[in-house]
């Protein structure tokens, strides 16, 4: 009999199950992956093949052609569809089953069990409500492998729909200019748009070209999020007078946005929390809004699952260890590399 | 103290001038008598609460929350005054409570000893949100630091009630805060503060800079322009008072000049210290940069008193004894001076002699010739000229000396900010340090971020974006392959730079897009013209 949670091993690019040698977001190349959803640092190019959720491996289709067939028709990155609640069996017996995990599109966690062990890997998630993914699920588990980006008392994020209102009072307040929004282009884009249409906001909202094709992409997955249009395609500067145009953050300070009647600058960001981060990158609106879960969420989520052990993956993890330490509760930190995600 | 604490967030996020005026104008329009006062004194730095020290947030913080997570928090936010009001423990059963005003919270943080404000002070943070937090930590422990200099908050005071910011500017050093006459004047058309006996200042008069034109001397009289900084010096019922170009009191930095003034006056002058540079070895004025030494203290040691002592080279009387000289043409004006002179010690008084030249270009062969350290220039006044605040076109000129020119490599740019945010608009350039041609190295030797047009900066912009090295968050290391010809008005030895100088007021003359970087300057061509 081999030693308890022997056979999962965090490894510096990504979580290995041993017996059926398949990675978890793993930072390199392999030759089957397990991947948690779409966003860069989890989800990257060249493996051999891709077990994620049908809106995750749509999304690295559209950025890795995962799954897309060559000239001759050969299937050289293969992508194996799993729905919201399927198992399946990989070797060695382990079983995977995918759980929303609330974070994007597609976004999922992965209960791993094998000789009667239990793990969640939750990639990123969140807690607070999103009109454009499946809410996240408490799963019981001996072993929660968590994220911790925002793994500090300070962040806090507020209800969206406070940040959604001084989006829209900042807009009416300033007819004579835009408001332009820096939003992550997987995920925070989309959701800020479903958000302003739920609070009304019927008037098109601008992109910036870099959003276009996963807006769609969202769309074509029954998230509607109403009138698009490119800012290339304005008629004039005049005529973005009073609109509000999304970008991804790169694109907030960049020469694009010379294209723009003096625009005030907005970035949906959960670390607009922080005055300072702000400030740095010249935003004058700061809407601290955010697809991770925040301090509150992060803890409350371990007191639900109440596991045996917390493995902390990635972000702020010493406040949080402290924190597992202080409500006496075992927590190790994994050193994994190359899980960051600043423009969140 | 909601509408105060929306206030300061939402001048802490604005980087427009014109924005940050609109915010605080609104405000000061919507908000009642004497919060509006008070929020006044808070931007401009006059609200003062000693019980309550940085370090006593941070021990009420260590009191709550657990001081690992309160370390990393802190490391992490960078300011002490938003982790906390950040990380308050907000009470879960809060009663609501009715709002504090904030006058009602300035009265509170008054009236807190080091004894009772460990006690009062959570009572306080409790009844308001992180916002309310942030901005009741930044007053009582003073140090707003959202960009708002005093003169932009009594810019936008005067741009909220119509009043000219000059007669602002007159009355408000006199005035305590609340500031409940000038508010009873500007917003609500009473009479303006009744202010005799109290020594206050009165906005200087400023001149334009005389560009390509020819003055005739009939008309006006020359002086040389001093490079130290504008004073006026005020007495009245009793008291006299140095007040700096911005209006601040700065008496407790120039105490030996506190004692001097026989009668109640308005005095308009140079501030020097002794020295050999200015206007001759005997009874002359030492270099800027020996000024530096005694600005901004609050106190003044006896060794800086006698290292570097101050006098006013006086150039202007606005008032007299009772009289208010102030319509009266220059040449009076200057005669009245003349006149009060030997009234005044010459320890710690001269006048600023005037310049002599039968006609204009002699005048002009004067200026180029006097190479003297630290005399900027000429000053040009209109011998009918009446004393009045701000600049008025063809009363005063000053006439600078030609800069000083020096060939500079570009080596890095940063992004500017406001309209100029997506543009490589601040330029650090250097000097040579030996021969390029023989594996010398550029020194930075000075910053600069004017003196281009809006065509040019384009340009600049695209030569940075396509000669970038390396990058270091907003700034850019480019090729050496740019050459600007920089214009400055002097240069010092300085220890904060490399190359051991310091340029005062560098500004691009010419782009040299035609020039090969090995040909600029050196940085020894640079350290012959310090002259300290």
């Amino acid at each position: 009999m081999a030693a308890p949670f022997s056979w999962i091993r965090p490894e510096p690019w990504g979580i290995h199950i041993v017996p059926a040698d398949i990675w978890v977001d793993p930072s390199r190349p392999v030759p089957r992956a397990l991947v948690t959803h779409g966003h860069a640092d989890h989800a990257r190019g060249g493996h051999g093949e891709t077990i994620a959720t049908p809106a995750t491996l749509a999304i690295m289709e559209l950025r890795y052609r995962t799954g897309a067939s060559d000239d001759s028709g050969t299937v050289l990155h293969k992508a194996v569809p799993v729905e919201y609640g399927e198992t399946i069996r990989l070797p060695g017996g382990v079983d995977a089953t995918y759980i929303p995990a609330g974070h994007v599109l597609g976004s999922a966690q992965i209960l791993l069990e094998h000789a009667g062990e239990r793990v969640v890997i939750t990639g990123d998630y969140k807690r607070a409500p999103d009109p454009t993914c499946a809410p996240f699920e408490v799963t019981p588990c001996d072993i929660f492998i968590t994220e911790a980006t925002f793994g500090l008392p300070v962040f806090t994020h507020p209800p969206i729909g406070e940040e959604i209102g001084k989006l829209l009072e900042a807009r009416a307040d300033n007819p004579d200019t835009c408001v332009l929004v820096g939003a992550y282009a997987l995920g925070k884009a989309q959701r800020v748009i479903a958000e302003l249409r739920a609070a009304g906001h019927s008037d098109t909202i601008w992109l910036h070209g870099a959003m276009e094709a996963m807006c769609r992409l969202y769309e074509e997955h029954g998230v509607a999020l109403g009138d698009l249009r490119l800012v290339t395609d304005a008629p004039s500067k005049e005529a973005m007078c009073g609109a509000i145009v999304v970008a991804p953050p790169s694109a907030l300070n960049d020469r694009w946005s010379r294209r723009l009647p003096d625009p005030i600058t907005a970035m949906a960001s959960g670390w607009m929390r922080v005055r300072a981060r702000a400030r740095q990158r010249g935003v004058e609106l700061p809407l601290v809004i955010s697809d991770h879960a925040d301090w509150n969420e992060l803890t409350r989520t371990i007191k639900e699952v109440n596991p045996a052990e917390t493995w902390i993956t990635h972000g702020r993890e010493e406040a949080l260890l402290r924190w597992c330490a202080l409500s006496q509760r075992r927590a190790r930190a994994l050193a994994l590399v190359g899980y960051e995600d600043e423009d969140d | 103290m909601e509408e105060f604490a929306s206030l300061l967030d939402a001048l802490v996020y604005t980087t427009s001038r014109n924005r940050k005026l609109a915010l605080i104008a609104a405000y000061l329009r919507s908000s009642p008598d004497p919060d509006r006062g008070w929020a006044m004194a808070a931007l401009t730095g006059g609200l003062d609460f000693p019980a309550v020290k940085s370090s006593t947030i941070r021990i009420l913080m260590m009191e709550r929350v657990d001081p690992v997570l309160w370390a990393l928090s802190r490391d992490f936010v960078g300011d002490t005054a938003e982790t906390a009001s950040l990380l308050w423990p907000e009470p879960e059963d809060a009663a609501p409570q009715p709002a504090l005003s904030l006058a009602e919270v300035v009265d509170r943080l008054a009236a807190l000893t080091r004894a009772t404000a460990p006690k009062e002070l959570p009572a306080l943070l409790s009844r308001m949100d992180a916002k309310g937090r942030y901005a009741l930590i930044k007053l009582a422990t003073g140090g707003m630091r959202v960009g708002v200099s005093a003169r932009l908050a009594k810019t936008a005071f005067a741009i909220a009630f119509e009043v000219p910011v000059e007669e602002v500017e007159e009355y408000w050093h006199a005035l305590a805060a609340p500031y409940p006459e000038l508010f009873q004047w500007a917003a609500e058309g009473g009479d303006p503060p009744n202010l005799a006996g109290v020594p206050r200042f009165r906005p200087f008069m400023l001149a334009h800079p005389l560009e390509d034109g020819v003055v005739d001397l009939a008309d006006y009289a020359a002086e040389w322009k001093w490079d130290g900084i504008r004073v006026q010096l005020v007495r009245a019922g009793g008291e006299t008072r140095v007040y700096s170009r911005s209006g601040d009191d700065i008496s407790a930095t120039f105490p030996e000049l506190l004692d001097l003034l026989p009668i109640d006056a308005v005095l308009d002058g140079e501030l020097l210290v002794r020295g050999v540079t200015q206007g001759g070895e005997a009874g002359g004025a030492a270099s800027f940069n020996a000024l530096q030494q005694r600005l901004g203290r609050k106190t003044v040691s006896k060794p800086m008193l006698r290292d570097y002592p101050a006098f006013v080279r006086l150039y202007d009387v606005l008032l007299l004894d009772g009289t208010d000289w102030r319509e009266r043409p220059w040449k009076s004006r200057r005669a009245t001076l003349e006149g009060l002179m030997p009234r005044l010690p010459e320890s710690h008084f001269d006048l600023s002699q005037l310049v002599e030249a039968p006609d204009f270009a002699a005048l002009s062969a004067i200026r180029d010739t006097a190479r003297d350290e630290a005399i900027e220039g000429l000053m040009l006044k209109h011998r009918d000229s009446p004393y009045v605040a701000g600049r008025r076109v063809g009363h005063w000129f000053k006439w600078k000396r030609d800069p000083l020119l020096i060939d500079c490599v570009v080596m890095y740019a940063q992004r500017g900010s406001g309209k100029r945010s997506s543009f490589y608009s601040d330029y650090t350039f250097g000097c040579w340090d030996g021969d390029p041609d023989a594996g010398a190295e550029l020194l930075p030797v000075g910053k600069a971020y004017s003196g281009f047009t809006d065509a040019e900066l384009k340009k600049l912009d695209k030569f940075v974006r396509q000669n970038t090295l390396n990058r270091f968050g907003p700034v850019r290391e480019v090729k050496r392959e740019l050459v600007f010809e920089v214009a400055f008005d002097s240069v010092h030895a300085s220890k904060r730079h490399k190359s051991g100088l310091a340029m005062r007021f560098p500004r691009i003359h010419r782009i040299r897009w035609d020039k090969p970087a090995h040909e600029a300057d050196r940085v020894e061509s640079l350290r012959a013209l310090v002259k300290d």
